[in-house]
């Protein structure tokens, strides 16, 4: 009989947000009101879908050179790692970008938001990591927009990022800021997570080493993966 | 014990993802004609009013028909790895909050200890208003090895247990695949269980 799968660590308390949050409305209709059933890690859970052999399609890292034009905006570099808890390298998973327009309209006809879209900018990328867990995207800054949520309600700039991780249970689906952005301080789904350390993960770093001279600014973001348990057999 | 750095905390999809997570055809796992049972698994996603979702994405993670991972951690050596089958697919939710998939019937994988888990789904629910994804699972109704599976016969409410068992539906057509229901009820009256995984 094989041994039991070593589970994944729990996020400790604080550290992810929590399904209902009134101050995001729509949380309200959506979170469950059962509490989950917990469920102890099986190799349903510490497996999960293997993006290497390139089936989930080319890497598409170049949100600039699209269309036949150049996008408005502040061009510039996002680049970081995909790691786990103890700062080892995700490699070959598979990264999924998305983002409005510098103006902050999303090409997506759902986004009525009184502000030109940009003929040159769909706003979608995606990248398996490399050995190192790097991943390289080349994009423009993307616009601050308002939303519905309460008046006068507007979203900090952000590029939505999902990644998969070695596992199902490490599927991540989280959104990057930028420093310094003074909207931060009122949004209540990147205040969503109570621990103020934990919030700080989801703020890239200006990167002067990053940026490119004439060319574009660089902004460097790692994220992090659940990982596993250590054990006697593991000294990591 | 837990490792040095914190995991990056989740973020809403929001409602424009399917700008980025678009792929409309990953909701047929069957395209590389893969070994077992064809099944179509429909569902509709609804809220604690009862109204569609119109705006989640559903992915699914399973085992092949024989009941194995395609993933270097199942090391089940007595059981094939089927090379036309990942077990891997997603789906947004239409307009009315329906999504289907194509797949195969998985086999039962093993549980912890010497435990044998019933034939299973396993499924992420994403959408605008849930800041962090939703776990559940989908299991198969009227399926022999559900008596033992350790986390069906770990609910005690029948109620809540039934909403872990895809329904079979009414024969379509001749020749066409068994068809199951699975509707996902994120909040209230019906609420799916899901799993804090």
């Amino acid at each position: 009989m094989a041994s039991d799968p070593l589970p994944y660590a729990r996020p400790l308390p604080g550290t992810q947000p929590p399904v209902l949050y009134p101050d995001y409305a729509s949380t309200q209709k959506r979170a469950p009101k059962r509490a989950p059933i917990r469920l102890e890690h099986t190799l349903s859970e510490t497996t999960g879908p293997v993006f290497e052999g390139g089936w989930a399609g080319p890497d598409s890292t170049d949100l600039t050179r699209r269309h036949k034009g150049a996008p408005l905006g502040e061009r510039m570099i996002l680049q970081g790692r995909v790691l786990d808890e103890d700062g080892r390298p995700v490699a070959g998973t598979l990264v999924e970008l998305w983002q409005c327009n510098s103006a902050g309209r999303y090409h997506h006809q759902v986004d009525q938001h009184d502000a030109p879209l940009d003929p040159n900018f769909t706003g979608a990328g995606q990248a398996v990591t490399n050995a190192a867990g790097e991943y390289r995207f080349l994009t423009i800054k993307p616009g601050a927009y308002p939303w519905r949520n309460s008046p006068n309600a507007w979203r900090p700039a952000h590029i939505h990022l999902a990644v998969f991780g070695p596992a199902f249970v490490t599927r991540l689906n989280t959104q990057m800021y930028f420093p310094g952005d003074p909207l931060l301080a009122y949004d209540p789904i990147f205040q969503s997570t109570a621990d103020a350390e934990a919030r700080e993960w989801l703020i890239a770093q200006y990167d002067p080493e990053l940026s490119e001279p004439e060319w574009a600014l660089g902004y460097r973001w790692d994220m992090v993966l659940r990982g596993r348990h250590a054990t006697p057999l593991d000294p990591a | 014990m837990a490792g040095k750095l914190i995991p990056t905390p989740s973020q809403t999809v929001g409602p424009f993802f399917s700008l980025g997570l678009d792929r409309p055809e990953w909701n047929d796992l069957t395209v590389g004609n893969p070994a077992g049972e064809r099944i179509v698994i429909e569902g509709r996603v609804t809220d604690g009013d009862g109204a569609p979702v119109p705006d989640a994405v559903v992915e699914i993670w399973q085992a092949n028909a024989a009941g194995r991972y395609a993933h270097p951690e199942d090391q089940q050596s007595d059981k094939p790895l089927d090379p036309n089958f990942r077990g891997f697919g997603r789906c947004a939710t239409d307009a009315e909050g329906r999504f289907h998939f194509t797949t195969v019937k998985p086999g039962t994988v093993p549980g912890r200890g010497n435990s044998l888990q019933a034939p299973h789904i396993n499924v992420l629910l994403f959408s605008r208003g849930l800041l962090i994804h939703l776990h559940t699972r989908i299991y198969f109704e009227r399926e022999a090895a559900n008596a033992a599976d350790p986390l069906l016969s770990s609910i005690e409410d029948p109620k809540v247990r039934g909403t872990l068992l895809a329904r079979r539906e009414g024969s379509g057509q001749a020749g066409s695949p068994p068809r199951y229901r699975f509707n996902i009820v994120m909040q209230g009256e019906n609420e799916t269980a899901f799993l804090e995984l």
